[in-house]
């Protein structure tokens, strides 16, 4: 008996969706801490994945560890995650203007050797929707 | 404090909700029974509906009158406008904000409901059902009212004080306050766009709800065909508004945001793209129906579906779940609640009906045949599906981690690294599987064929596709397979459409819509392929060196480093900085910061000289102008063999209010490519520069001396009677310099003055030469041998940091999208002709 062309394509489309998810599921990167990330990167993992951390601070609460480039092309930056562990992150782009003022800091990117390389970098700048204070003039 | 404006709004807000409720109830009855009473029910549901729409043009006059007049005690104009916003923005900030914007929605469905009224008499009654709830889930979203006993706020009030909205203390001690400017419009959406772009998007979403209602109604009145051809009509201008509100928004993302291109696969963007594919879909499984009455279920659930997707997308920009993964969503306004139950609410009850009536649905048990059109048109729909799904399912990664923490578990997972590859090498080959069906399926448009007429109808389009593939990959020299590829299909769709359209048009030109927008999408892929594939960052910097000495790796810099008046070489232009600029409000140009002094008002400002722009005066010397302070932009001067090419001027906007810092790309186009400019790094001007030490000489006037390696000459000292900023007083002499240093494009004057206070206190106020890096006091003065000692200071010359990116192509883009809508246009002419003359 021959089969119907609709299930033909029915069964095309199924196959195509399983294979979508699984390539979806294999591509999906995860949120990790750096030691994970290092333990990833030492088994010949080179997937990128996602660390969140908080940028490190002294007593005063100023922000330590920028290094820039003399030539302002690059910098450096220490994050410190979820286990407080602290990392030197590098980043091949000028520091945004506004680095310094966020509260959360996303870096993509994997371990190369000892250092942790940053292809992306996502600020979570204090929204301006959710202000607290005003700030116009009085 | 003007209450009674936002009690006003108020009020209709609450009014627009009751009415839409009342209207939903009504038209179910009118839709359920018969004869007089049912006259009576349509009578009283209309009545609702007006007012229901008089309503929401109440909401819209009130929020707009606090915009415009300035009424900072509400949240929402202080948080969105500015005195200084000017009037074309106003419009920007109404639809900012949330609330504004699904005031927007509400207010285009209001619209359509008008129409439909009107024009559908034989569908009101349950179509208006529909709509009527709608309605009543959106204007609950802007309710702003807390339900009793329950203490649940419903909706977010538009309309809210500040001083109820900010947690502020200078409210406890003066209640009455009201701050004397807002905080003002996000800089980035102060252009055209944002004036145009979401009203054409709400738009398109709006217009959706159009053939989703309809084929609920269907279903509910056992129509179960009949919906098709009134609904027909609203789907391709839905399909055309919403496509083009898309399209609008990564041209203005191109343009304006600085994204780098035009598509970045955020969550925000594929939250409005998956719903457009399917709308695209059900569109062909529709005229399949009208052509073979076969896929009629295929075209209900993808009517749904289109509809649900367009929550879904509303839940996830707006419910705050898209978090970390969207660089642009909007922010939690606390409605994540009823954004889901707004959702659920429709996707189950459309599912129920859907699944109650479903055996009763007509179908046939022919099938399409391979040599049938609409075989093809069906594979093309599953395959814009597979391609939305495709999207849909990583987008939603958020929505995993939040249900499994819902339910217990822990998930960590992240949407992929690398959003625009990954995303892109599977859309390629769904954009080549439907060049290649649609191609295809345009040679079954008259008659039904076989083998052997099909491979003669295809045998000269396939040779002049391959004629045309071969002069355009030879051209632009494409020898990736892949993108061979990608050429190859965009080519034949638009070959054998071309083929389609030279015959149609002969017959009828009424009929090439479908031809038209085909061609249209070829050329996108094709525009899509070679911008994006071959884009390609040309300030790339390759000096090999080290990041630093823990790294072996040695990374490629993508950005510039331009020092002042420092040419440079980039992508076979000589490329040069020239310095910061500032553009005034009203009139056409750019104007050097050297060539201004700033007043006390920071909008205003002074010219020093008579202003030349592209050598045309724009500007007299001493006149008072408005500029726009945040914004500075950077002048750059492209030249090839020494003759200008273009002038760029990317733009920074310094706002700390607004998250400090952002830059604007200027964009040199040219018929094949564009060259992508913008500034990744801005000189800190808050920050105090490195001079060096003091250098000390002693000259004469009209002595040459060098100065940070430049000629220099003291050219005159003078007395003077007034400084600008000091009271002089008779007892006081000041005298001022004027030194003229003779820079690579333009002469300088430092004018440092001299001053002796009360015949003892010695004052110097130096002169500073931006551009140059110079300072220059005027230290002493010595009558007996008539020199001078003057202090030279330098410091590192000023600077920008660039990134530029060459785009091949962008343009058969924009024109590919052009003729899509020209397409979509005349198709819809067509099918909105056919419904009124079938129905008159």
């Amino acid at each position: 008996m021959e089969m119907k062309k609709s299930h033909i394509i029915a069964i095309v489309v199924i196959a195509a969706c399983i294979g979508i998810i699984i390539v979806t599921a294999g591509d999906a990167s995860t949120y990790v801490t750096f030691d994970q990330a290092y333990q990833m990167a030492s088994t010949g993992n080179k997937t990128q994945i996602h660390v969140v951390g908080d940028l490190k601070k002294d007593d005063q609460g100023n922000i330590v560890g920028i290094e820039k480039s003399a030539d302002n092309l690059s910098f450096s930056f220490i994050l410190i995650d979820e286990n407080q562990k602290e990392q030197k992150v590098y980043y091949n782009e000028p520091m945004p203007p506004d680095f310094t003022r966020s509260e959360k800091v996303v870096v993509i990117g994997s371990f190369q050797n000892n250092a942790f390389v940053a292809n992306k970098i996502l600020l979570k700048c204090p929204s301006k929707y959710q202000e607290e204070k005003l700030n116009a003039s009085i | 404090m003007h209450y009674f404006i936002g009690d006003l709004g108020h009020l209709f807000v609450i009014l627009s909700f009751v009415a839409s409720l009342i209207c939903a109830y009504a038209y179910w009855k009118a839709a359920s029974v018969a004869g007089e009473t049912k006259d009576q029910w349509l009578k009283n549901a209309r009545v609702a509906f007006y007012a229901h729409s008089a309503a929401v043009l109440g909401v819209v006059f009130s929020l707009f009158t606090i915009i415009y007049k300035h009424y900072f005690e509400y949240h929402y104009a202080y948080s969105h406008s500015s005195l200084h916003l000017p009037g074309q923005y106003m419009i920007s900030c109404f639809w900012e904000g949330q609330e504004g914007s699904f005031l927007l929605w509400i207010f285009w469905q209001a619209l359509i409901g008008l129409i439909l009224i009107k024009s559908q008499r034989q569908w009101e009654a349950p179509v208006m059902v529909v709509f009527g709830l709608v309605q009543a889930f959106l204007a609950s979203m802007i309710l702003g009212v807390v339900i009793p006993f329950l203490n649940i706020k419903l909706g977010s009030s538009p309309f809210i004080l500040l001083r109820d909205a900010m947690d502020d203390p200078i409210f406890k001690l003066q209640p009455d306050f009201i701050p004397k400017d807002g905080s003002g419009l996000n800089p980035l959406l102060q252009n055209y766009w944002m004036v145009i772009h979401p009203p054409t998007l709400f738009l398109g979403f709006a217009l959706t709800l159009v053939p989703f209602a309809f084929c609920i109604a269907g279903l509910w009145q056992k129509k179960y065909a009949d919906w098709i051809k009134p609904a027909l009509p609203w789907a391709l201008l839905g399909g055309a508004i919403l496509g083009l509100g898309i399209l609008m928004g990564g041209y203005w993302a191109y343009e304006t945001l600085n994204f780098g291109g035009y598509w970045n696969w955020d969550p925000v963007e594929n939250a409005v793209y998956v719903p457009w594919l399917v709308l695209i879909a059900s569109i062909h499984t529709m005229i399949i129906y009208k052509n073979n009455q076969t896929a009629l279920k295929s075209a209900i659930i993808l009517n749904i579906a289109v509809f649900v997707l367009i929550l879904y997308s509303t839940f996830l920009t707006r419910s705050g779940i898209l978090g970390d993964a969207s660089v642009h969503s909007f922010t939690d306004l606390g409605l994540s609640g009823q954004l889901l139950i707004y959702m659920l609410f429709f996707t189950l009850a459309a599912i129920v009906l859907a699944t109650i009536r479903w055996k009763e649905i007509p179908t046939t048990e022919k099938e399409s045949s391979i040599y049938s059109r609409e075989f093809w048109i069906f594979l093309g729909a599953t395959t814009l599906c597979l391609m939305g799904f495709q999207v849909l399912l990583p987008t939603s990664i958020p929505v995993y981690n939040r249900l499994i923490e819902f339910f217990g578990g822990e998930s960590n997972l992240a949407p992929p690294a690398d959003q625009i590859g990954f995303y892109s090498k599977f859309q390629l080959w769904f954009g080549v599987l439907v060049a290649l069906i649609s191609g295809t399926g345009q040679f079954f448009w008259w008659k039904r064929m076989d083998k052997g007429t099909l491979l003669k109808e295809l045998a000269y389009p396939a040779l002049i596709s391959l004629i045309v593939f071969a002069i355009i990959i030879s051209l632009a020299r494409v020898y990736e397979p892949v993108y061979l590829v990608v050429t190859l299909a965009g080519v034949y769709l638009i070959v054998s459409n071309l083929k389609v359209l030279a015959s149609v048009t002969k017959v009828n030109a009424s009929l090439s819509g479908g031809a038209l927008a085909h061609i249209g999408v070829g050329m996108m892929l094709i525009g899509v392929m070679f911008s994006s594939g071959y884009s390609k960052v040309v300030s790339l910097n390759n000096t090999g060196m080290l990041i630093s000495k823990d790294l072996p790796t040695e990374f490629n810099r993508d950005n510039l480093l331009l020092f002042i008046n420092e040419p440079r070489t980039m992508a076979g232009y000589e490329i040069e900085y020239l310095g910061e600029r500032v553009e005034p409000r009203n009139v056409n140009g750019y104007v050097s910061k050297n060539d201004i002094d700033l007043t006390m008002d920071p909008f205003k400002v002074v010219a020093k000289k008579d202003i030349l722009f592209k050598g045309r005066k724009i500007l007299n010397a001493k006149d008072t102008f408005e500029i726009n302070p945040e914004n500075t932009f950077y002048e750059i001067e492209l030249r090839r063999n020494g003759e200008v090419t273009a002038i760029l001027y990317p733009r920074v906007q310094i706002n700390p209010a607004m998250g400090g810092f952002i830059a604007s790309p200027d964009i040199k186009r040219n018929v094949t490519r564009d060259l992508y400019t913008h500034v990744s790094l801005p000189m800190n001007r808050e920050e105090e520069p490195e001079w060096s030490e003091m250098e000390e000489i002693r000259t004469r006037i009209n002595q040459q001396f060098f100065v940070n390696d430049y000629v220099a000459v003291l050219e005159g000292v003078t007395r003077i009677t007034q400084i600008e900023g000091f009271e002089l007083s008779d007892a006081d002499v000041a005298v001022q310099a004027k030194i003229k240093v003779t820079g690579e494009r333009d002469t300088y004057y430092a004018e440092p003055i001299f001053l002796i206070r009360d015949r003892s206190q010695v004052g110097r106020l130096p002169s500073e030469i931006n551009d140059l890096g110079v300072k220059i006091t005027l230290l002493n003065i010595h009558p007996d041998t008539n020199e001078f000692s003057l202090g030279l200071n330098t410091r590192q010359k000023d600077w920008v940091i660039i990134k530029a990116m060459e785009k091949p192509l962008i343009n058969v883009l924009w024109l590919g999208t052009g003729v899509l809508m020209v397409g979509f246009s005349m198709a819809m002419v067509r099918r909105f002709k056919e419904f009124t003359r079938k129905a008159g």
